[in-house]
């Protein structure tokens, strides 16, 4: 396949880019969040609180009277930043894990690593995030650690899975002849094929890692003031729903499109590895 | 059968003791004293002695983990440090709305999947199948506490058909009990009969590529007749799955859909718990819902062998 033809096939496929562009959408508002807003989020403007959208205020404001545009701005900032780390926790220990698990399949090891799976399994992230904050306080990290330890097993497993199968193949076996040791094959041969699943599971990852944190937010165990959260901005509108209703509907929006958006991505990037799904759409 | 039940049971009884071990170890890690950090910084000495005391935190490590299983198998689960009330009492007062709520929840998400996933695999490719398919993407991106506050905005505050929180309580009726835990069942029932809707039907779709399909169709089955008799049944097992896995996302996001509609569940007894410091509360009901979750994915297992022999050869 040459580079033009998997270009041309990941432009093809709707969802990866309606997809591809949601994300973008929130991940550039994000980045010029760092230079630019278009109020300050922390400036109180108590005449103008919970104005309607209108020309200064597109998105309009909130009960202090902040712009909610700029706060959703910021806002996706807390969310990539927590989602990102998280899903990265859980590839740099969950890969090496299922690695390990699948290169001594049915040892002591393997036993191990797959029943601590399960265990992680029974503890939902919002119980982990429970714990950790009933113990250390509530912050936007103790929120990347819970999400992030709910991602290990997740990622242990899935490569588990794929690398069991890979480890049948024969080039793997060539390697092994060639005196090749377990770690070394795990690295150079299995890790490279099993990439795609894992950016395909990344994205997928990626999106709820926005959901859980938006959640921990929501609950008062994420991100804390003065730090802008979109759910945050959503547990501030509950009790003024019925006045300001925009101050629910604008964070809450911002949360279902970006999430739409990886999973979109993720769809689409799926279709776009299996190279059998490939062929046929052609 | 029997063996593989049993090999079960002895995992299952291995996962709860380490589940505990790992909660009760989470709590004692507590830097410095337990009782001086719920306590605060104006504790005296007396009252810090007394919660000690309490909290039995005199004996060494094995021996308060021992005596804090010990009293949860006799149904003990401590004092609450704020409410002063035995923490057993709490949780089986909250349980009749979390526990109701799960499972309305729960049958709610069948209910709406079931029928979705099927009438889009049958219709496969059809306009009908994308916009289930379309609409299922939205419901497993929509964040379930938003849906829920937008619901209160039009059926309670607009509309009026429903009060916008509160539990009317059970001693209330049935019908009014019922009604108040409607709302919070369906935004906690929309992602997860999303998620059961995909399932469904992408297990149906495989199901019905397979031979024994193929062969009912040349006995001269109808289409129809095929899915509903032959590959329905074949098609539940992943189905069967999910939904076991689900009930623990249930039981945790009923813990924020309570916090929305202002019920006096588990969820809102566990978040006054963390901000009054209350660890035995904490450590309890955190203990509670990973027994529920385990105890649900072992029922699943049995289940799921009771309904396919294949699996259990694979023990």
């Amino acid at each position: 396949m040459t580079e033009t033809g998997f270009l041309g096939a990941a432009l093809r496929s709707r969802s990866l880019v309606l997809g591809a562009v949601l994300t973008a959408v929130f991940v550039l508002a994000a980045v010029v969040s760092f230079l630019w807003v278009p109020h300050d989020v922390t400036a109180m403007d108590i005449p103008n609180r919970m104005k309607g959208p209108e020309g200064a205020h597109p998105l309009g404001t909130d009960h202090f009277g902040r712009d909610i545009l700029s706060m959703i701005m910021v806002g996706a900032r807390t969310s990539i930043a927590v989602a990102v780390v998280a899903v990265g926790i859980g590839m740099v220990l969950g890969v090496p894990l299922g690695l390990a698990a699948a290169a001594r399949k049915g040892s002591l090891l393997d036993e191990v690593i797959m029943r601590g799976n399960d265990l992680v399994f029974a503890f939902p992230s919002l119980l982990i995030a429970i714990m950790i904050t009933a113990v250390f306080g509530a912050s936007a990290l103790n929120a990347i650690i819970a999400i992030g330890i709910f991602n290990i097993p997740v990622f242990a497993r899935l490569t588990r899975g794929a690398a069991l199968s890979l480890w049948t193949r024969d080039y793997v076996m060539a390697a092994r002849v060639a005196g090749k040791g377990a770690t070394r094959i795990s690295f150079e041969h299995i890790l490279p094929n099993v990439t795609n699943l894992l950016i395909v599971q990344g994205t997928i990852q990626f999106s709820l890692g926005i959901l859980a944190e938006a959640a921990l937010s929501y609950v008062g165990l994420g991100a804390q003031p003065p730090l802008p959260s979109w759910g945050r901005m959503l547990a501030d509108s509950q009790t003024m729903i019925s006045i300001a209703p925009h101050m629910a509907i604008f964070p809450g929006l911002a949360i279902l499109l970006t999430v739409l958006g990886l999973n979109l991505m993720g769809d689409g990037l799926r279709d776009l590895f299996d190279p059998k799904i490939r062929r046929v759409g052609r | 059968m029997l063996r593989f039940a049993f090999k079960r049971l002895v995992s299952l009884g291995l996962s709860l003791v380490v589940a505990s071990v790992v909660i009760f170890l989470f709590v004692e890690v507590v830097p410095g004293d337990p009782a001086a950090y719920m306590l605060g910084l104006n504790a005296t000495e007396e009252t810090l002695a007394a919660l000690r005391e309490q909290l039995g935190l005199s004996g060494t490590l094995a021996e308060r983990y021992l005596s804090w299983v010990g009293g949860m198998l006799r149904g003990d689960f401590g004092t609450s440090y704020t409410y002063r009330t035995p923490v057993s009492e709490m949780i089986a007062d909250r349980m009749w709305i979390s526990l109701p709520l799960a499972i309305y929840a729960l049958t709610l998400s069948t209910l709406i999947a079931f029928p979705a996933g099927i009438w889009a695999a049958s219709k496969r490719g059809s306009a009908a199948d994308v916009s289930v398919m379309g609409l299922t993407q939205l419901g497993v991106a929509i964040p379930n506490f938003w849906f829920a506050m937008l619901m209160v905005l039009v059926f309670a505050i607009n509309l009026r058909w429903f009060s916008a929180g509160g539990f009317a309580g059970w001693e209330a009726g049935v019908y009014p009990a019922m009604k108040s835990l409607t709302l919070p069942a369906i935004a906690l029932a929309l992602p997860q009969a999303s998620i059961l809707a995909r399932v469904m039907r992408s297990s149906l779709l495989d199901t019905l590529s397979e031979d024994f399909i193929r062969t009912a169709r040349a006995k001269g089955l109808t289409k129809r007749q095929a899915l509903w008799r032959h590959a329905l049944r074949n098609a539940l097992i992943p189905v069967l799955t999910i939904i076991g896995l689900q009930f623990s996302f249930l039981l945790a996001g009923a813990i924020i859909i309570e916090n929305v509609f202002f019920l006096p569940g588990l969820g809102r007894l566990v978040f006054q718990a963390i901000s009054a410091r209350d660890l035995i509360v904490v450590e309890s009901v955190v203990m509670l819902l990973v027994f529920a979750v385990i105890v649900v994915n072992f029922a699943v297992d049995i289940a799921y062998a009771a309904v396919d022999p294949r699996l259990r050869v694979r023990g």
